[in-house]
């Protein structure tokens, strides 16, 4: 327990990453590794369309976890929250490897045409279905949405991180106030791009198939994936780390509590979406579900259940699970890990049905994709938290944080 | 010793102004070996379960118990209703249609869970009850207002009159007094047994 408890003049270099510390010295290390792997997958997938798909569900796995950074801190400042100060830059950090991902989609846009079948010359040409979406899903109209996507969700965490930052050496309240007004005109934009995303890179894949409520189980996604990912950094930095003393169990407590409710949340929409079609029972909506309780994918959807809900139901549901440093971050590693499981199972049906692959086989290609994006994200997430604070030292809320309770 | 000096006798209140003395007062009947205490506060005061060592609630027991039993219920009632009492084929599909039955199946856990929890709390703290000898000390209706309150009972094997009260008052209350047992069915809370000690004032 550090003798700054009560979180009055803690300075920035007490709570920032030791150079020594393997995040900070590995991120360049991690980023040459992603880099290389990526370099040997397209040589293996000589830029074949599998090569691309495996390239999609690592890019977007990683792009949830980042968006979910970018949720969570939103989300603190909306609500005002007071408990999560401590834990919040943990956030920002994470949402500060947003502007990556626009070199990061770099391969996607290559291999849009290869994933996309509506992308394909004449598509449209003897599908009246695909010719009456052709006003939006038209290529010129993908790509200048995805660029605009990007670089509105680069701006808005750079533009949060950077105030953010700023007010550990200036101290000025005023920056919290500014963050908390403008977080909810950014939630806004947040929901309308991830929505929009998550129908034009996900759900298009099988373009004749819709659901309204896909940005919705996308988000459900990445807000599970972004409260394991900050209950591990925290368990990791905190473990002989400059975090020591400044985060407490009721912290991962409240953590937990949040992981375990959007694990419940993802449940309810990804059930929500199964039974309506299932009960509507109608051939253009059931045809989503075809693909995925068949032709080799109904034991992976089985999997998908319980590994992202039924299993880490049971785990997380005690309060001392939660409050345990050991057994959270068990769910936490569980539940990130499942995270990959969801955004496989989204992507690799609909392409095996449009010939990309077949019934569910792992390749090289998804873990050299896995290791080239996360390699390169890690990377960029260490460089990140290398210099800044690893708290917000000066924010007015930080000692309410730190003193604050469970009943 | 004990039974004739705790006859008539529910047990001893202490009233103390601040919460951080009922937090003291606590830890310190509790140090001295007592069990059968609780503490009385207007608003929650944290670390005061800590403070007076309580074990954990059961009453998520009985939500956990009840909310798996209502949805084992609700699904086992579905696929009664479905199969064998009124089989009928609905939208071609097969009669025992589980999809169909989740969100009752939902439901029903969720009114389990509900009911779980408002009978195990009402069953764990002993309620409902019409009378309590602690109604009986005027000064207790400050309980919920601005005072805070420890009593323990005559029943714990550690509890003497004049030590318990001793105690009491060494541990920072602004007044104690002993609470007669009764059960109020006499008019006021008044004892049928010491009637007149009723209350009585140390201080």
């Amino acid at each position: 327990m550090s003798a700054h408890r009560d979180g009055v003049g803690i300075s920035p270099r007490e709570v920032s990453l030791p150079a020594s510390h393997l995040l900070a010295r590995g991120a360049w290390v991690a980023g040459g590794v992603g880099l290389a792997a990526l370099a040997a997958g397209w040589l293996l997938g000589a830029g074949s369309a599998r090569f691309y798909a495996a390239y999609l569900v690592a890019f977007l796995y990683f792009l949830t976890v980042a968006l979910g950074g970018l949720f969570f801190v939103l989300l603190q400042f909306a609500t005002r929250s007071g408990w999560s100060v401590t834990v919040r830059r943990l956030g920002e950090h994470v949402m500060g490897t947003l502007p990556l991902f626009v070199v990061l989609f770099v391969p996607v846009a290559l291999g849009a045409p290869k994933l996309f079948s509506w992308m394909a010359p004449g598509a449209a040409a003897h599908d009246p279905n695909l010719a009456g979406k052709a006003l939006f899903l038209n290529p010129g109209f993908f790509y200048l949405r995805s660029a605009v996507y990007l670089v509105l969700w680069g701006v808005m965490a750079w533009w949060f991180r950077r105030r953010s930052l700023a007010q550990d050496s200036t101290g000025d309240p005023a920056v919290t106030r500014l963050l908390q007004s403008a977080s909810a005109p950014a939630l806004l934009v947040f929901a309308i791009t991830l929505t929009l995303a998550s129908f034009d890179w996900i759900m298009s894949l099988d373009p004749h198939w819709y659901s309204t409520i896909f940005g919705v189980y996308v988000f459900a996604g990445s807000a599970v994936a972004i409260f394991a990912l900050v209950i591990l950094l925290a368990l990791v930095l905190e473990r002989r780390g400059p975090l020591a003393g400044v985060i407490t169990t009721e912290h991962y407590h409240d953590l937990g509590k949040l992981l375990f409710s959007f694990m419940a949340f993802w449940a309810y929409i990804a059930f929500s979406q199964y039974m309506l079609m299932w009960y509507g029972n109608l051939p253009e909506e059931t045809i989503w579900f075809g693909q995925r309780l068949g032709h080799g994918w109904l034991g992976f959807s089985v999997a998908l259940a319980l590994s992202n809900f039924v299993l880490p139901f049971f785990f997380l549901l005690s309060r001392d699970v939660k409050r345990r440093r050991v057994t959270i971050g068990i769910g936490a590693a569980w539940l990130l890990a499942a995270h990959y499981v969801d955004v496989y199972w989204l992507v690799m049906p609909s392409l095996a049905a449009h010939g990309v692959g077949s019934g569910f086989r792992l390749d090289w290609l998804d873990l050299l994709a896995f290791v080239a994006v996360g390699g390169m994200f890690l990377g960029a997430l260490g460089l990140l938290m290398r210099r800044p604070a690893l708290i917000p030292v000066a924010d007015p809320r930080l000692p309410e944080s730190l003193s604050f309770e469970n009943m | 010793m004990a039974e004739a000096t705790t006859a008539g006798v529910w047990g001893a209140l202490a009233e103390f102004t601040a919460p951080e003395k009922l937090l003291a007062a606590c830890r310190g009947v509790r140090e001295a070996g007592y069990k059968a205490f609780d503490a009385h506060s207007p608003f929650p005061v944290h670390g005061l379960e800590r403070a007076m060592g309580l074990r954990r609630s059961l009453v998520p027991l009985f939500v956990l118990v009840l909310g798996l039993s209502g949805a084992a219920g609700g699904m086992l009632l579905q696929w009664w209703v479905a199969t064998r009492a009124y089989p009928l084929v609905i939208s071609g599909k097969p009669l025992f249609s589980w999809q169909a039955f989740v969100p009752i199946m939902f439901e029903v856990g969720v009114l389990g869970g509900a009911l779980g929890a408002v009978s195990g709390f009402l069953i764990l703290s002993r309620l409902p009850r019409h009378h309590h000898p602690l109604f009986g000390s005027a000064a207790f209706e400050r309980a919920s207002d601005d005072r805070f309150f420890l009593s323990v009972e005559a029943a714990d094997p550690r509890f003497d009159r004049e030590a318990t009260l001793a105690l009491l008052a060494d541990l920072g209350a602004s007044r104690v007094e002993l609470v007669a047992a009764g059960d109020g069915a006499h008019g006021g809370g008044r004892s049928g047994v010491i009637g007149e000690e009723r209350g009585e004032e140390l201080r």
